[in-house]
């Protein structure tokens, strides 16, 4: 005996009410966007330009392929992407770690090393291009003290180590983010086998790295691949703090677009290259889910 | 109160079926207890009961109505779970109120509902606490208050006693029993326990593998079980089970003796069958007659002795009350008395 | 049991130094906000100026569109909040409690929202809310930013839920609700904290937000409080004091909203981190 149609309809229907709401604005305000933004890299878009705006097909591309800029942002991308996720990482994990055993004032110690991640990412980075000017703050006089400049000079106009000022603004706004996940996952260890392995004569180290890593794996795993993703998209400090100089040196993809856009006016050629950049990052997701599907197969 | 039929029941999950076509007749105001290991389909037929899982195939008629198709608060039931599932933001008086609530009942009539349900149970200064602040014991008085403040057709139980000490199991069990003679309400009732089934059912369901293996009173099952499953699963210790051929109004054991059966059943000579005795049923010898069996362990519960045999190097257990056993040397003589035995069939059948 | 002290006091030496790294560049804001103009270059590395002053905010709350910039960002900040918790509120129950076919679907679009940069639907979303007199409108930012942040929130809202048992909402379908009315009374009273981490969370997200807020928005009647400090910062670049002043102020919200919830954060994460 089958159902009511109508019943069953309704039945069916139940969760898409509940996610209407949600799916309605994520489609019309990301997803359209998105494929008109898409459909932009294959046209020939320029604010200023009344002309503008015929199909072009792939010059985009090609005009890319033969950008001098943009190979020079992708590699600024890795080393910036790479540097902050790892920095933050361990940052974040050794945080994580501190703070997972009790003692006086823990919460207060939470809410204090957590702020940075609430301080507005634009605010974040002007504050760090303040602290990095020798004129108002106090890190070149610093260096200079510890004999690392020759003078107290601004790191942000120093081409050969302008990179490291966001850099270190990126490891200081983000090493929250992983201490909470990280400080979650830890706290879902259950304390016994901790003790089970004292009994057996574990360690701290030998307990770190047979019951803790294993249980962190998982979310490890998925929060670097999360925070890869997010960083290499992440323009807002580099852009507050360098605009992506000097000479190009501080210049991600993402600010790439950013200047391309808004700079040049040219928002063609910005989807041409975020379409690039999402289509690689899409590729490092499944090379990694990949990868993660291996290796949890192998066991 | 309401009578209950369940007929062809089935249930899957994709291509997975846990139920195989179960029928029971509840009557109004029985008591019926669900009882099976785990995974064997109770809990599942109870949740369709209750409406919390679909039905595949088969009907559910509650009072006569079929509810296939009704919504669980349509079905005018009350249940209790097993984790309790109390509402850890109301206090005990609005979690037993909540049902009441729900359908609109005058202030007053709810008042003296939870009024009546809490002195029963005995949760009166309890009312103004939150679930946090009760002991398991309580928590449980709440769930169990929580299905009577309203008259329901039925009261479904999911393994309530599962989390609580066992003392304080034998006390709920026997005022579950206590409140099913007030209420005189229909139950249906999950459990793994058999002494509970045993102590709380008018009927029992044995339940294995999503099939129905015998329902009838707790003591038809104890008496007669009607398979090999059910032989094993009710009773504690649990029954003996040895290999035997029949020998014309006996069975042969493996060694060769020739158990005397009580009734000639219908077996060719020769046929294999399985010999169940329950440990509580075998007689000691210490005359030198009957069976030898090797003493391995010797367990005392207080009440009586459990011995752990080695029958023809099989397992084998006697339950006593004969305080001598705990004085047995290396071996015992066992005796079978023919009124007490069961014979089931290669296909795990009861035979006789 | 005695142990040795050692360990107790490098584990709390470093908790130091992560306080230190967390906290200074937040004191320096602040400490250059209250020194007066003629100390600022003097002093420049001193950890606190022989004199304080208030001026520069006195400066920035009567010479600048500061109160208009702090009034707009408190009311988008807290609508988007709002929106987004209700919406994502309501999905991360279906996403928990339902099977449905086209879940991963769902799940699916929300990552891939993750996972390209947002400068590249600046254009778009100009194109598609200006005909509906969207563009310089708070409505239109609360709608735009309320998009972005239902992906990440529905999540978290999803690891809440899934920390609640089933058990209660079966045991209020038995006692005689619907669905929805044991999803309103049962379930969202007890998953208040990740409704405060949700709520939270999504504020301190909009209270940041400068792209959209910068290219949706022209003029100052609409502008939020990170368009404000920017034009300002730009406008009046030598005047450190001014900018910092500002930069406290654009802080204090956020900062605020954020230590009210952390808590609740890592407690629903941790929800969701037990199922894996």
């Amino acid at each position: 005996m089958r159902k009511p149609w109508l019943k069953r309809l309704a039945h069916a229907s139940e969760p898409w009410l509940y996610s209407a709401p949600s799916l309605i604005l994520i489609i019309a305000v990301m997803l359209v966007p998105l494929v008109v933004g898409i459909s932009y890299a294959f046209r020939d878009i320029q604010l200023l330009n009344p002309f503008s705006g015929g199909f072009i097909g792939i010059e985009h591309f090609r005009d890319l392929a033969k950008d001098a800029a943009f190979y020079t942002a992708l590699k600024n991308t890795l080393w910036w992407t790479g540097a902050s996720v790892i920095l933050q990482f361990f940052f974040g994990l050794f945080l994580a770690l501190l703070l997972d055993k009790p003692f006086w004032g823990r919460g207060l110690v939470q809410a204090l090393v957590f702020l940075p991640w609430a301080v507005p990412s634009f605010l974040a980075g002007l504050n760090w291009a303040w602290l990095f000017n020798p004129v108002i703050g106090p890190i070149p006089h610093w260096l200079f003290a510890l004999g690392l400049m020759d003078q107290p000079g601004n790191i942000l106009s120093d081409p050969r180590h302008a990179m490291w000022g966001p850099i270190v603004a990126n490891v200081w706004w983000g090493i929250p983010f992983f201490a909470i996940t990280l400080l979650a996952a830890l706290q879902a260890i259950p304390r016994d086998l901790y003790e089970a392995a004292s009994i057996d004569g574990a360690n701290w180290f030998q307990r770190f790295r047979s019951i803790t890593l294993p249980f962190l794996a998982p979310t490890i795993a998925i929060t670097v691949l999360l925070r890869t993703v997010w960083i290499s998209n992440f323009a807002d400090l580099i852009v507050v703090m360098t605009g992506g100089g000097p000479a190009d040196r501080t210049q991600i993809v993402a600010s790439y677009i950013f200047t391309q856009a808004f700079k040049r006016l040219d928002f063609g050629y910005a989807s041409a290259i975020a379409l690039v950049l999402l289509v690689l990052l899409l590729v490092y997701s499944m090379l990694i889910i990949l990868l993660r599907q291996t290796l949890l197969n192998k066991d | 109160m309401a009578s209950i039929q369940i007929e062809k029941l089935e249930k899957s999950y994709g291509h997975v079926s846990v139920l195989h076509g179960v029928d029971l007749d509840i009557a109004d105001g029985e008591f019926i207890v669900l009882v099976g290991p785990s995974g064997c389909g109770k809990s599942t037929l109870l949740r369709m009961i209750a409406g919390l899982e679909d039905v595949s195939s088969g009907e559910i008629r509650i009072a006569g109505n079929r509810v296939n198709d009704l919504h669980p608060k349509d079905r005018d039931i009350a249940m209790v779970f097993q984790s309790y599932a109390l509402y850890p933001h109301m206090t005990v008086a609005q979690n037993m109120s909540y049902s009441l609530r729900l359908r609109n009942i005058a202030k007053d009539t709810i008042g003296s509902a939870v009024a009546a349900a809490a002195s029963k149970l005995g949760l009166d200064p309890l009312l103004e606490r939150r679930p946090k602040a009760l002991s398991g014991g309580q928590r449980q008085r709440v769930a169990m208050g929580r299905a009577i403040v309203r008259q329901p057709k039925a009261f479904l139980f999911d393994e309530p006693l599962s989390n609580l000490d066992a003392r304080l199991r034998e006390q709920m069990r026997a005022e579950i029993k206590k409140m099913h003679g007030d209420l005189k309400a229909t139950s249906i009732y999950v459990t793994h326990d058999q002494i509970e089934a045993m102590t709380l059912a008018d009927r029992i369901v044995a339940m294995h593998g999503g099939v129905v293996q015998q329902i009838g009173s707790p003591l038809e099952l104890y008496d007669r079980p009607a398979n090999l499953f059910v032989a094993g699963f009710i009773g504690s210790p649990g029954m003996n089970f040895l290999a035997a051929t029949y020998a014309g109004g006996s069975v042969r054991l493996a060694d060769g003796t020739l158990v005397a059966l009580e009734t000639v059943p219908a077996l060719a000579d020769g046929e294999s069958v399985t010999l169940g005795i329950r440990p509580e049923h075998v007689v000691i010898a210490n005359d030198g007659s009957g069976m030898r069996a090797a003493v391995e362990l010797v367990e005392p519960t207080g009440f009586g002795i459990i011995l752990h045999l080695s029958l023809h190097g099989l397992p084998f257990k006697i339950f006593t009350l004969d305080r001598e056993a705990l004085n047995s040397g290396k071996e015992i003589g066992v005796r079978f008395p023919a009124q007490y035995l069961h014979l089931f069939g290669t296909d795990e059948q009861r035979i006789a | 049991m005695k142990r040795s002290v050692l360990p107790t006091i490098a584990h709390r030496l470093a908790i130091l130094c992560y306080i230190a790294f967390a906290l200074f560049p937040l004191f320096w804001l602040l400490k250059v906000s209250v020194t007066p103009n003629d100390l600022l270059y003097s002093e420049g590395v001193r950890l606190w100026p022989s004199r304080t002053t208030w001026d520069h905010y006195a400066f920035v709350l009567q010479h600048s569109a500061f109160p208009t910039f702090f009034k707009n960002s408190v009311i988008v900040a807290a609508s988007t909040a709002v929106v987004v918790t209700i919406c994502a509120s309501l999905s991360g129950y279906a996403l928990s409690r339902f099977s449905f076919r086209a879940k991963y679907l769902i799940v699916a679009l929300m990552l891939l929202t993750q996972m390209f940069p947002l400068v590249m639907l600046v254009a778009p979303i100009f194109k598609i809310l200006s005909p509906l007199g969207l563009t310089n409108s708070l409505t239109g930012l609360v709608i735009v930013y309320t998009a972005f942040n239902v992906p990440f929130a529905t999540f978290l809202m999803q690891s809440f839920f899934d920390g609640i048992p089933k058990d209660l909402e079966e045991a209020a379908m038995i006692d005689g609700a619907t669905k929805f009315i044991a999803f309103r009374q049962i379930i969202l009273p007890l998953t208040l904290p990740g409704i405060a981490a949700t709520l939270g969370f999504v504020f301190t997200a909009a209270w940041s937000e400068l792209l959209f807020a910068l290219m949706l928005i022209n003029g100052n009647s609409a502008a939020t409080f990170p368009v404000g400090l920017l034009t300002f910062v730009s406008k009046f670049s030598v005047d450190f004091g001014q900018m910092m002043a500002a930069g406290v102020m654009a802080l204090i919200p956020a900062a605020l909203f954020f230590l009210l919830i952390q808590r609740y954060l890592v407690q629903g994460l941790t929800a969701g981190a037990v199922k894996g």
